[in-house]
């Protein structure tokens, strides 16, 4: 510990630290409880603050930010009803491994305990689903508190952490402030040393007549994109993405078999059935890709992983590299032999050519496939793209091909509705220069609606591609293929209007329903870098395909051409 | 299985949810748990009983590890450690059966913390199978009123030493 030689408040001090941490941006939403802080980030000139309409806006927008940018980031909420308002977002960040601070004023601390006004035990609430957390007791502690905070949301697999701040200790005066070497730039933290035998590991993928790579979203916290594709070209393996993963492998390579899982494609899944050697990349094995022990059937399989508890938690593997990612990878690539895989290769074409995404283009209505394909070859690939959760956020991860880490923003692990929005208006204040695309539906954008005002306030050129079939897709789809097309309130039978609602937001926005519109409305909605919305109405019996059904496995993927069968 | 973990953590307010929250929220039951200070001031012991495959405890040490606050998880085996639980006990005797309970006490090493014209009050430490004996043991006497401490273990110094 050192000292300053002027007694500062617990306020001031932690902006004064999140400043030297090198924070530029906050999200947040002021209350009685944190007021004090506020007080004092008024007075900085290296933070900005974004002033969001519910605090689950604030943290999604954090999330979104960090997602994109691989720095941390902060929201700040008040006491209470604003901290529990972050819940669900402390519960995303955990589950998809992103570094996230929420910082959230507490009563006083005389008063913490006696159901005070505003009063939550946030610091209980939060246990389970934060990497860490602490009730700042006094003023004196913050400091360590701050340091071990950011070091822990940061380092290893990256999560959330909360800071609970009572209003008299960010009143309290201090000295005591620790010399700080904290900053929350990109793989600013000291990476434990590779554990295992990267040779030995290596071995294993030399000897391998049809070897996977099957990439999760470790590889994007870990940077750990270049050492990727060398390892793919050199190995000549194909490789195949998480939900998670997308982007850390180009799409368009040509190595390339897209997303495996539940929805993906039907030659990754297939691919997952033939390969004999699976080498998992900072991916855990989630129920939603390898439902069962017998996942990779053939395969040797082997996991590296920074996280040691994911090691044979679901899935038994044969070799382990323990680790960071992009550590490892540079050390087994010496040992990594070509080797001949032409006919693995060519098997893998012939899957591609004969099990292709599909859906039918022919009637007049728009299909989202073609829209998103569209937008897509518009943009380049170069857009930031968010999404919320359901059917439209397999479609995007489907057919926009994602070249780029940290391009790509969805909820995997919690599955959140809400999240598209607040995360799209996150990555563009991080990314102000780029393209920021935040897909979503009818059911998902209504969860975090509000959110167009932030977009508004700070005339942000985020674009949202609404599809509307005025149901909840997805669990339209289960009910279709699963409940005998019982549609137990999945059905909107009110929807608001989106385009006159996006227009008392002032944002440009514009309904297509026809497939002759279709140019017209990509035409408007990427026309400039202004904030746009497009409602692209779409049929509501559109499905997504491939699909895994729940707790089946590979074998049973069920693909476009598939869907007469399935419904005799 | 039964499993023993010894585990050191710092001495935070908190800590305690944290681990015990863990157990909760992967549906592990814990069987028992013993916690103290140690000589260290800011170091706590817990040991933590549990039922489950080597697995389970597997999985069990991976997750209390990544928790910032666990210095350190052992597995105890039988063994090679020592294992108590300190039990107090208070039975009803009678007149008639009051030798007899006197009896049993000094054969099983048992402290006699209070007599009462009906009634004794006992202390009684030894490994869990033991205490779980004594009571049932006592039981038949009629058994007012048990506390256990749950179990605690520490390691041998010399592991050849059994």
């Amino acid at each position: 510990m050192s000292s300053t030689t002027e007694a500062i408040t617990g306020g001031r001090l932690m902006v004064e630290l999140l400043e030297e941490a090198g924070v530029e941006i906050v999200f947040g939403y002021p209350g009685g409880a944190i007021l004090p802080f506020y007080d004092e980030l008024y007075h900085s000139k290296k933070i900005k603050h974004i002033l969001v309409r519910h605090e689950q806006g604030a943290i999604h927008m954090a999330e979104g930010y960090a997602r994109s940018t691989g720095k941390l980031g902060v929201c700040i909420a008040t006491s209470g009803p604003g901290a529990t308002n972050l819940i669900t977002g402390l519960t995303d960040a955990k589950l998809d491994s992103i570094p996230i601070l929420a910082i959230t004023g507490q009563v006083s601390t005389d008063a913490i305990g006696t159901d005070a006004f505003q009063e939550a035990d946030i610091f209980g609430i939060t246990i389970p689903i934060t990497k860490y957390n602490a009730l700042i007791k006094k003023a004196d502690d913050l400091s360590r508190h701050f340091e071990e905070a950011i070091k822990i949301a940061m380092g290893g697999r990256p999560g959330p952490v909360l800071l609970d701040f009572p209003k008299d200790v960010q009143l309290e005066k201090t000295t005591v402030r620790k010399a700080s070497s904290l900053k929350i730039a990109p793989h600013h933290y000291e990476r434990p040393k590779v554990k295992g035998d990267p040779q030995e590991f290596a071995e294993a993928l030399n000897q391998a007549k049809r070897p996977l790579l099957y990439v999760g979203g470790g590889a994007i916290n870990s940077f750990a994109s270049a050492e990727i594709k060398a390892l793919a070209e050199k190995a000549n393996a194909p490789v195949t993405t998480t939900l998670m993963g997308l982007g850390a492998f180009p799409g368009t390579h040509p190595l390339s078999v897209g997303m495996l899982g539940m929805h993906g494609t039907a030659y990754a899944n297939k691919a997952v059935l033939e390969c004999d050697y699976i080498l998992n990349l900072g991916a855990r094995f989630d129920d939603r890709v390898a439902k069962y022990q017998d996942f990779a059937p053939n395969a040797v399989r082997a996991h590296v992983d920074i996280d040691a508890a994911e090691f044979n938690k679901r899935i038994n593997v044969d070799h382990i590299l323990h680790g960071d990612l992009k550590d490892a990878i540079r050390e087994i690539l010496p040992f990594v032999k070509g080797g001949d895989r032409t006919s693995w290769i060519e098997n893998i074409q012939n899957l591609k050519k004969n099990h292709p995404l599909d859906f039918d283009n022919s009637g007049d209505s728009i299909k989202p496939q073609d829209f998103l394909q569209r937008v897509y070859a518009k943009t380049k690939g170069e857009a930031i793209v968010s999404t919320d959760v359901g059917q439209h956020q397999m479609w995007a991860a489907q057919y926009y091909l994602f070249d780029k880490p940290n391009t790509w923003l969805t909820s995997g692990g919690l599955g959140t509705m809400g999240y598209g929005l607040p995360a799209a208006i996150g990555a563009k204040f991080g990314n102000p220069d780029k393209t920021v695309i935040c897909v979503t539906g009818d059911g998902s954008i209504q969860m975090c609606i509000q959110e167009l005002a932030t977009i508004a306030q700070s005339q942000l050129g985020v674009k949202i591609l609404l599809f509307n079939n005025n149901f909840l897709g997805m669990v339209r789809q289960w009910q279709e293929l699963f409940y005998e097309e019982r549609f137990s309130e999945s059905q909107w039978t009110y929807n608001p209007n989106f385009v006159k609602l996006a227009d008392a937001y002032g944002i440009p926005a514009m309904r297509i329903e026809h497939k002759s519109e279709i140019e017209k409305g990509v035409e408007f909605f990427l026309k400039d870098n202004g904030s746009a919305l497009i409602e692209v109405m779409i049929p509501a019996e559109e499905k997504v395909f491939p699909m895994i059904p729940a707790g089946k496995s590979q074998q049973d993927l069920i693909e476009f051409k598939d869907l007469g069968k399935l419904k005799k | 299985m039964k499993h023993t973990l010894s585990i050191l953590v710092n001495n935070h307010p908190g800590v305690m949810s944290h681990v015990s929250g863990l157990f909760t929220r992967r549906g592990y039951n814990i069987d028992s748990i013993a916690v103290g200070v140690t000589d260290n001031a800011d170091v706590s012991s817990m040991t933590i009983v549990l039922n489950g495959d080597d697995f389970i405890v597997g999985q069990v040490k991976n997750q209390l590890l990544k928790l910032p606050d666990v210095l350190r998880v052992q597995d105890m085996a039988y063994a090679s450690s020592v294992q108590r639980e300190l039990v107090l006990i208070s039975f009803s005797i009678t007149e008639v059966n009051r030798s007899e309970a006197l009896t049993i006490c000094n054969g099983f090493d048992v402290k006699i913390l209070e007599m009462t014209e009906d009634s004794l009050l006992i202390e009684f430490s030894g490994n869990s199978r033991q205490v779980s004996n004594i009571i049932s043991v006592l039981k038949p006497f009629g058994i007012r009123e048990i506390s256990r401490t749950g179990q605690i273990a520490i390691a041998y110094r010399n592991q050849n030493a059994v």
